[in-house]
């Protein structure tokens, strides 16, 4: 496996391996919030945050997870945010859907649908007055699109040449309602072009190939400072909020999950790997061994961390 | 009018010494020229900022003076902007926004409450949002329901924001400069007619205070607190008022979140009479808050009921038809002093005609031309 695999190899079992685990945990109870798992859509974030410096900035929404742990963000620190813990990246305020590590670059993350696009817009605004030659990355799901605010960011980013790119993280479904009940077209790009920015649609689940693909965005993007938007069509496994599938309650078509099912985000990528010859299951087992000791290792923290005082409710309400 | 004027001292409170008058709007210009001057950092951004006009005069010329990366037209996107204004704060810029209407800034609620006035508190102190949001509220000219609204209570209401009102030329460009000199998001709400109000400015960089409310005229028999336009109304009664001996306690609240209550419990202690009078409705106001959180712990302050005026509960119509008995003017306002005294009927009546005298012909939709200045 070369370097390149490797990474992408740790990046996607780590992002699948901690889902997984929150998901089995999470009927203890002891996760206190709201949790929105990106099993299945791994290949969005690690395909894109793989081509990020740490000076490059990610933004992102209430499915934030993958993005965070492909961007770096700390482990230990993101599960005892969600266990509502002292040590928690935000110190317990915030929960899963507001991951932050700025030390890696990973700057923010709301809940509201396409709240968090136009900060990263100015974010992409403050790097062009200072002429950095880094980019902003904003993770958005597919309804984000159909939000005023998300019109009123694209134009500005375009109006302004702003080093920014939008990944609509498309997964089909607004909790249950499906693409086709809330748009004419399965093709969001149009609404790119609409605000004169470049884009691409295209098939989030093969690493290889969002990570090739962005890896030319990217570099476009710092070269002629201008916005770019990536569709990427993906699927959950799980439901939208919470640790279980609900395919029980048939809102998704049965063929659509199988299909979908069949393009899994690993295998796809492990059966690369067996075609390049570069697939080593003992190096995998490894990956993965390591992986799962972290993982154990964060959960046993966040389960003996201490909660935030109580006098710490009104710290922090004004900076000084 | 010279005698009117002769008796407003209330530029004294401020500046007694070299005297520059100005209006509060070249106030606000000046603050922001020179703060921009000063930090490379500060970014203004609004809807019209270029304009011809220039926001009541507020941002005139600022965009022949610096980059366009710093003085920036907005296109007309109220939510967008606000959430650009708040990543350009949390990537180390300062940013002023501003608003021509309180109305405009509706669209904006949902940066404003979820994001501006949190990020500092849910990142546990990571994450500054050093921004200032000018707004337009108040009357005038049949503006109406959709663009004459004084919404300021409904901002104070989010923990995170400062929100500052204020009322003089003097406040207008020191409270701007500690707005931006200030950590947090911080909204300046600006009464249309206060533009015009002028009054003693100094030339040099300088900050008001916005932690409290300030006691800008002293007197034992009753405590009226106020704001912005409103000031004006009450220095016109009191100064008919003192005529008759009787001297009231004028508190500018200047600052409603957050509310620093402690000089006006001082002030009631001594007067034991308290009358709010706000730029926004009565109803769930700063006056229902202010008498409440007194009366919690002090109940037996009051030697009467403590009096509200503000706004009736209805939407602010266009017309002069109705906007005369939408607005309380300075006669109700004076009604509402008098029967909190001990007053024969005959000083009652002689102090209402003494006020009447002293009345402009003005049209209810354009400002008293006596609350003009300098103040």
């Amino acid at each position: 496996m070369n370097f390149l695999n490797k990474n992408l190899a740790e990046s996607l079992f780590r992002l699948r391996m901690v889902e997984n685990e929150i998901s089995k945990r999470y009927s203890y109870q002891e996760m206190r919030c709201p949790v929105h798992l990106s099993i299945g859509q791994e290949a969005v974030a690690v395909g894109v945050c793989n081509n990020l410096e740490i000076e490059d900035q990610v933004y992102s929404t209430h499915r934030c997870h993958s993005h965070y742990l492909a961007k770096g963000g700390n482990l230990q620190s993101m599960i005892s945010e969600i266990y509502g813990k002292k040590s928690g990246c935000c110190g317990g305020r915030g929960g899963s859907m507001h991951l932050m590590d700025i030390s890696v670059g990973m700057m923010l993350s709301l809940p509201i649908v396409a709240s968090v696009i136009p900060i990263a817009v100015g974010a992409a605004m403050s790097k062009k007055i200072n002429k950095s030659k880094t980019v902003v990355v904003v993770f958005f799901g597919d309804a984000a699109v159909e939000e005023g605010v998300f019109h009123e960011s694209a134009n500005f980013a375009s109006l302004h040449n702003l080093p920014i790119l939008f990944v609509c993280e498309n997964n089909r479904y607004s909790c249950f309602t499906d693409l086709s009940e809330r748009q004419p077209s399965e093709d969001l790009t149009r609404l790119a072009k609409s605000h004169n920015i470049e884009s691409i649609k295209m098939n989030g689940n093969d690493v290889i190939k969002v990570y090739n693909q962005s890896q030319k965005i990217i570099k476009k993007i710092k070269n002629s400072s201008k916005p770019f938007f990536l569709q990427l069509d993906t699927y959950r496994y799980v439901e939208h909020c919470g640790p279980d599938n609900d395919d029980h309650l048939n809102y998704r078509n049965k063929n659509e999950v199988k299909k979908w099912l069949n393009d899994d985000p690993i295998e796809n990528f492990l059966k690369y790997l067996k075609k390049r010859k570069q697939y080593d299951k003992k190096k995998i087992e490894v990956i993965k061994n390591k992986i799962a000791i972290q993982i154990k290792k964060s959960f046993e923290f966040a389960k003996n961390d201490k909660f935030p005082e109580v006098s710490s409710l009104r710290k922090n309400v004004y900076a000084q | 009018m010279t005698s009117f004027l002769k008796f407003l001292r209330y530029e004294k409170m401020f500046m007694p010494s070299k005297k520059r008058i100005i209006s509060a709007s070249q106030a606000i210009l000046e603050a922001t020229d020179q703060f921009m001057k000063k930090d490379g950092n500060l970014v203004i951004i609004g809807e019209g900022i270029n304009d011809p006009k220039g926001i009541f005069g507020t941002t005139s010329n600022l965009s022949k003076k610096y980059s366009k990366n710093r003085v920036i037209e907005s296109p007309i996107s109220e939510n967008g902007i606000t959430g650009i204004a708040i990543g350009l704060a949390i990537n180390n810029f300062k940013v002023l926004l501003i608003h021509q209407r309180v109305e405009f800034a509706l669209l904006s609620v949902e940066q404003i409450f979820n994001n501006a006035a949190k990020s500092f508190y849910v990142t546990n102190g990571i994450h500054k949002v050093p921004l200032v949001i000018r707004m337009v509220i108040g009357r005038g000219w049949g503006q109406g329901p959709a663009h004459s609204q004084s919404l300021e209570t409904v901002f104070s209401y989010i923990p995170g924001l400062k929100v500052l009102i204020p009322s003089s030329a003097y406040d207008a460009k020191g409270m701007l400069i500690s707005a931006l000199q200030d950590p947090n998001p911080v909204l300046i709400i600006e009464h249309r007619w206060f533009h015009y109000v002028t009054g003693n400015v100094p030339k040099k960089i300088y900050q008001s205070d916005i932690t409290k409310p300030k006691i800008i005229s002293k007197g034992k028999d009753i405590t009226v607190v106020t704001s912005s336009y409103n000031v004006y109304e009450i220095i016109f009664c009191s100064e008919i008022l003192k005529k008759f001996n009787i001297n009231l306690e004028i508190i500018d609240l200047r600052v409603l979140r957050p509310l620093n209550t402690k000089p006006i419990i001082q002030s009631v202690k001594k007067t034991r009479k308290l009358i709010v009078f706000e730029t926004g409705n009565k109803i769930y106001g700063i006056g229902a808050e202010i008498v409440a959180s007194i009366l919690e712990k002090y109940h037996n302050v009051f030697d009467s009921p403590p009096s509200r005026i503000g706004l009736p509960d209805s939407p602010t119509p266009s017309t002069r038809g109705l906007a005369k008995v939408y607005y309380p003017n300075s006669i109700d306002i004076m009604k509402v002093i008098i029967k909190k005294l001990n007053l024969n009927v005959e000083v009652k009546k002689k102090i209402i005609n003494l006020l009447k005298s002293k009345l402009p012909s003005h049209e209810i939709d354009v400002p008293n031309p006596k609350f003009k200045g300098p103040f």
